[in-house]
């Protein structure tokens, strides 16, 4: 039976560990390369690498650090952040990255999806969508909205129409990032993770909110997500990899529990 | 001068990771699309991700087909991985493809009726292996592979599968005759119990 996947999410800027609390007051927290490390020996299914560096100029240091991790960690690499083209996608590729994610390029040209799933192959490409609760209305009757720019820019596109766009035009996997719970440690928006998961036919991963695990197993059964993604949580040492994965365990969620 | 492994290298995606987990295990490995070069290794890492169609015709293309075949037909270990088994087979429903043969049987799509599976089979999967095989030595209950298809291997001789893997239903993780193995997961992304496999293939004689 297929396990469900814990995923760390290390957001980079400027190469350095970062962390937000709602997209805002990004803080250094250390070195990505030894957390890197640091996770796959501690038992981590999957890695997201996700560029906030503002500047594009010190884009390539990014660069450095997938090419770095990727010598020496043997699990799924996954990098997003500022991905606007096939060029960005391949050399993220050849710097060791296996899944790409895209996002506020996508929404504003979503043939960016398909492109890529034709260069990199269709289950390489990952639609990271931030999502964020709206009332319903005839934009989005989903009473979920698409945002960009780190949360600041809502798009008028509706969250459910858009993950099932992505889905069509290629996307091999989904990340819902709910912008309200990101950061908040209060658990995972599962109504929203539920409505997506249950409408597509490829796998979902939950974000934002993760705080206690509690809201992992949450996600993972009623959220019906194929995956839950940490960040502040391990991050700050207040939990251990492999003691989510045993907690999740012994909870009776299928996992890996062999590293 | 003979290359100890060579990646065959057919435009079917990202070969450095193989590479790297090759280094990892203290093997040097070169990628190549060179059919000389491929005729020349000492064993032979037959990767890939990608369509079945669009692989075959690239590596006729390049005479690589032919090289693959006389180096399976020479002795040589030969380790499949992925596309790389699947295009093993005779047949791929991917593309509707003639595929290499080494293995009669061919590779089919998931047709899976419980909704909450999802397409590809994506993630971390238990590999029972069904009979002793020197490269699956090791392998303990519960050990898991990283897996990422939507199509699976499907032999016609059951006495070449090795190892078995549950979705819905079982299907053949690990496949091999004689100097050949191919493997449905990903080694070069499975983590510790991956590279031990990756590790034994460098040292494998092509007996089993």
């Amino acid at each position: 039976m297929l396990s469900k996947r814990l995923i760390a999410c290390l957001d980079v800027r400027d190469g350095k560990l970062a962390k937000s609390v709602r997209f805002v007051n990004t803080k250094d927290i250390g070195d990505p390369v030894e957390k890197a490390r640091e996770y796959y020996a501690d038992g981590l299914d999957e890695l997201v690498f996700y560029d906030i560096t503002a500047s594009s100029d010190k884009r390539a240091i990014m660069l450095d650090v997938v090419e770095a991790v990727a010598k020496e960690v043997f699990i799924p690499l996954s990098v997003g952040g500022g991905v606007r083209s096939v060029a960005d996608a391949t050399d993220l590729r050849l710097a060791g990255a296996e899944k790409i994610n895209v996002n506020s390029a996508a929404v504003a040209r979503p043939a960016l999806i398909a492109e890529c799933a034709e260069a990199i192959g269709n289950q390489n490409v990952v639609l990271s969508m931030d999502i964020r609760q709206v009332p319903e209305s005839a934009d989005c009757p989903s009473g979920y909205e698409i945002v960009i720019n780190g949360g600041r820019t809502p798009m008028g596109v509706d969250g459910l129409a858009w993950a099932l766009e992505g889905e069509r035009l290629g996307a091999g996997e989904l990340v819902v990032n709910a912008i309200d719970a990101d950061g908040t440690r209060d658990g995972y928006e599962l109504k929203l993770t539920a409505m997506i998961a249950e409408a597509v036919r490829i796998p979902v991963i939950a974000s934002g909110g993760a705080g206690k695990p509690e809201h992992l197993k949450e996600a993972l059964t009623t959220g019906k997500a194929d995956a839950a993604l940490v960040a502040s949580m391990v991050h700050y040492g207040d939990y251990r990899v492999s003691e989510l994965k045993r907690w999740l365990h012994g909870a009776g969620v299928k996992m890996r529990m062999s590293w | 001068m003979t290359d100890p492994i060579v990646i065959i290298d057919y435009d079917a995606g990202n070969l450095r990771s193989v590479q790297r987990a090759c280094a990892e295990v203290g093997a040097q490995a070169v990628i190549s699309n060179d059919p000389v070069r491929v005729r020349a290794a000492s064993r032979i890492i037959f990767p890939g991700v990608g369509a079945a169609g669009s692989a075959m015709v690239s590596l006729s293309r390049n005479g690589l087909a032919d090289a693959l075949r006389s180096a399976v037909g020479d002795g040589k270990p030969v380790l499949g991985i992925c596309l790389g088994l699947q295009i093993s087979l005779r047949h791929s429903e991917e593309n509707d493809t003639e595929t290499l043969g080494l293995i009669p049987g061919e590779t089919r799509r998931f047709r899976l009726d419980r909704p909450e599976l999802k397409i590809p089979h994506m993630g971390w999967n238990e590999v029972r292996p069904v009979q002793p095989h020197p490269l699956l030595d090791g392998i303990e209950a519960g050990d898991e592979f990283y897996f990422v298809h939507a199509y699976y291997p499907a032999p016609e001789d059951q006495a070449c599968v090795y190892a078995r893997t549950t979705y819905e239903d079982d299907f053949a993780a690990a496949v091999g005759r004689g100097n050949y193995f191919g493997v449905q997961f990903h080694p070069e992304k499975s983590g510790r119990v991956g590279l031990a496999l990756l590790d034994r293939f460098t040292r494998w004689d092509g007996q089993c």
